[in-house]
């Protein structure tokens, strides 16, 4: 058995960006096929262009059309491309000097093998075959072996109808560990049991157990197996809806401390109507069909009321 | 300014940590050796902050879930960058220069091995133009690379020395996670990987975490015989486009060791997590031949994401306290292809001198 528990975690997320007028400008141009670069006040021209002059610090009003065709300046081989880049093949990064420019652009440069590209190789744009007005828009660079086979451009931008904002996904894979304490704990549950740590120093005890105990700074060593029973201390009615929501509002996320622990935990009071959850609501765990059970806080499924009297508030008020 | 020194260092390196990103378990061992190394208390430590990257703990807010590693009660002094540890030390320094604390401990952690660090860090980059073509951290270093062999400024066999020499320095690190074992032959033997980069090019995916206590005045002669001084403080940021910045230069590491007074060093611990930017870093720190560069072996052997630059700092500290250096330098760098570059100036010779 290994010493943690771990999982697979995918953290994903939609940033959608407004893109101001210049990168706008340029997002514009890849839309409709042509490349947009800026000029500087040293009358460099930049691809793509900087929102503000790197000398004046001016905002950029110059733009300037350069050729989807260009030089490498500098590329580096990509053996093990990773998850979103633009070729799930192995492939090329390269800078690019498009004709035209005096600055390079990075992009992806397909050549099959690293024996095909140099410093100094002629390219040119390969179009994705759906654009949208993002850096995507071009799907990578390819090798450009005839000069005269150049790929015509779009031919202009559509000036009344710029493109003024860019959704980029962003999906990151984690294995997640938890600490040895929390593998206790999602041990513990996996045997029916909630099991805490006190901790040496002052005695509290933490449900889920921690490294360490947040007041002192000291590791917690001791194990303890708490009661299934506990006071709410404090709760909220959910009403509003959200993606992944598991039962229908309105319902109640409460604090329950157990019977035995100094730090409350979260989870649902079921089994009442939820206009009746009070502080002090003694509650005891309910538990899934144990053949349902896993290494997971789900084996519980909610909290239910005792039906003893209320906890008196002095037993609690000190975890609020 | 106030006279303030490195008093402390704690590291921990390892291939893969078992355990939580939020790196709790690390810390506490790790704090635990300041307060020995330093005779305090966590209540002698007047402010603390903190490096780490939700980003990297695959979490959120893990840094809060780290504090629970110092105690907070009663509370604490505390803060917190989404950067390396040389940059948390950089914000304590400023605390202690304002007079409001004399002691610091900052520290930072990171457990690169949960997700695919080279990855990640495209999300450092551009957010129009850049991280949606997740340029990952090797093949912008490899475009970098290129540039400087393009333009004749080094050569493989150069890369390839720094690559043995920190092998071999390794040997004697205990904390390293690739060591020994190599020629410059044998390296130059080996096959390409992300050509021009060959993979002891680069540094090695490092999980870890680091600590470094700093104390202004007589709470530094009171801790240590001879405290590490820090004489020159200073960092600077290139402009994140890799198209407009030269790549075979660093100016922002040219900058940082314009504003300090680099004469007289006998040691540099440069974080040059790509074999070709410790020749680009000697270039624009314009180091003498005679300057023993990284005897930890450095960034090229072990690199925790989020410490790895702090270590250097705390790497040439333990040779000021031990008196195998008098001047020794700290170097730490974030950002794509040397982007972002911080250095500090240790001196052990500082003059005796009140607050």
């Amino acid at each position: 058995m290994s010493r943690t528990l771990s999982a697979p975690v995918t953290v994903a997320f939609d940033y959608t960006r407004s893109t101001g007028p210049v990168l706008g400008r340029f997002l514009t141009g890849l839309r409709d096929g042509v490349l947009i670069g800026g000029r500087t006040s040293e009358g460099r021209v930049v691809v793509p262009p900087s929102e503000y002059d790197p000398v004046t610090h001016e905002p950029t009003t110059d733009f300037v059309e350069v050729s989807p065709v260009g030089t490498v300046t500098s590329w580096t081989w990509v053996p093990e491309p990773v998850k979103g880049q633009p070729l799930d093949r192995p492939f090329a990064f390269a800078l690019v000097l498009l004709d035209g420019a005096d600055a390079p652009l990075l992009h992806a440069l397909d050549a099959g093998s690293p024996d095909a590209v140099s410093t100094g190789m002629r390219v040119q744009v390969r179009w994705a075959p759906e654009r949208v007005g993002h850096i995507t828009d071009i799907a990578c660079f390819e090798p450009l072996t005839d000069e005269t086979s150049v790929s015509p451009s779009g031919g202009g931008i559509i000036e009344d109808h710029p493109v003024t904002g860019v959704i980029t996904p962003v999906s990151l894979d984690y294995i997640y560990a938890a600490s040895p304490e929390e593998s206790a704990f999602y041990r513990g549950l996996e045997q029916g049991r909630i099991v805490g740590q006190r901790c040496p120093t002052c005695g509290k005890v933490y449900v889920p157990p921690r490294s360490a105990c947040p007041s002192d700074g000291t590791p917690t060593t001791e194990e303890i197996e708490l009661s299934q029973t506990g006071t709410v201390t404090t709760f909220c009615i959910v009403n509003v809806p959200f993606l992944g929501q598991k039962i229908t509002p309105p319902y109640v996320s409460a604090y329950v401390l157990l019977d035995g622990a100094d730090i409350a935990f979260l989870h649902l009071i079921l089994d009442c109507p939820a206009d009746e959850v009070r502080m002090g609501m003694r509650v005891k765990a309910v538990w899934k069909p144990r053949e349902e059970w896993g290494t997971t806080i789900e084996n519980i499924s909610h909290f239910a009321p005792t039906d003893e009297p209320d906890a008196d508030y002095d037993t609690y008020k000190q975890h609020l | 300014m106030r006279d303030v020194a490195v008093v402390g260092f704690a590291q921990r390196q390892m291939q893969d940590f078992d355990g939580s990103p939020t790196c709790v378990e690390l810390l506490v061992p790790l704090f635990k050796e300041c307060y020995e190394q330093t005779g305090w208390t966590r209540q002698d430590v007047g402010f603390w902050c903190s490096g780490s990257s939700d980003y990297l703990a695959g979490r959120s807010f893990s840094f809060v879930q780290a504090v629970d590693a110092i105690g907070v009660l009663p509370p604490v002094n505390e803060s917190h960058v989404e950067m390396d540890l040389a940059w948390a030390m950089y914000e304590a320094w400023l605390k202690i220069q304002t007079g409001e604390v004399d002691t610091a401990l900052v520290y930072a952690f990171g457990k690169s091995s949960a997700g695919q660090t080279r990855r990640t860090l495209a999300l450092q980059l551009d957010p129009y133009t850049m991280t949606p073509l997740w340029p990952d951290t090797v093949s912008l270093a490899g475009l970098q690379a290129r540039a400087g062999i393009d333009a004749g400024l080094w050569d493989e066999r150069a890369m390839a020395e720094v690559a043995h020499r920190s092998l071999t320095d390794a040997e004697g690190n205990e904390h390293s996670v690739r060591k020994g074992g190599s020629s410059v032959e044998d390296l130059l033997a080996r096959p390409m990987y992300a050509d021009p980069l060959r993979k002891h090019d680069c540094a090695p995916v490092t999980d870890g975490a680091a600590a470094i206590v700093l104390a202004a005045g007589d709470k530094a002669r009171e801790v240590r015989e001879k405290p590490a001084w820090i004489t020159g403080l200073s960092h600077f940021i290139d402009p994140i486009s890799m198209g407009t910045r030269d790549l075979t230069r660093s100016p922002s590491a040219q900058r940082a060791g314009a504003a300090v007074d680099l004469s007289g060093l006998d040691t540099a611990e440069l974080h040059a997590p790509f074999s070709h930017q410790e020749l680009l870093l000697r270039r624009e720190l314009g180091l003498a031949d005679d300057v023993r560069i990284n005897p930890s072996g450095g960034a090229l052997t072990s690199n925790p994401m989020f410490s790895g630059g702090g270590i250097r700092i705390g790497e040439a500290a333990q040779r000021i306290w031990a008196g195998e250096s008098s001047k020794a330098l700290g170097h730490a760098t974030s950002g794509p292809a040397l982007q972002q570059n911080l250095v500090c100036v240790l001196d052990a010779d500082k003059k005796e001198q009140g607050n």
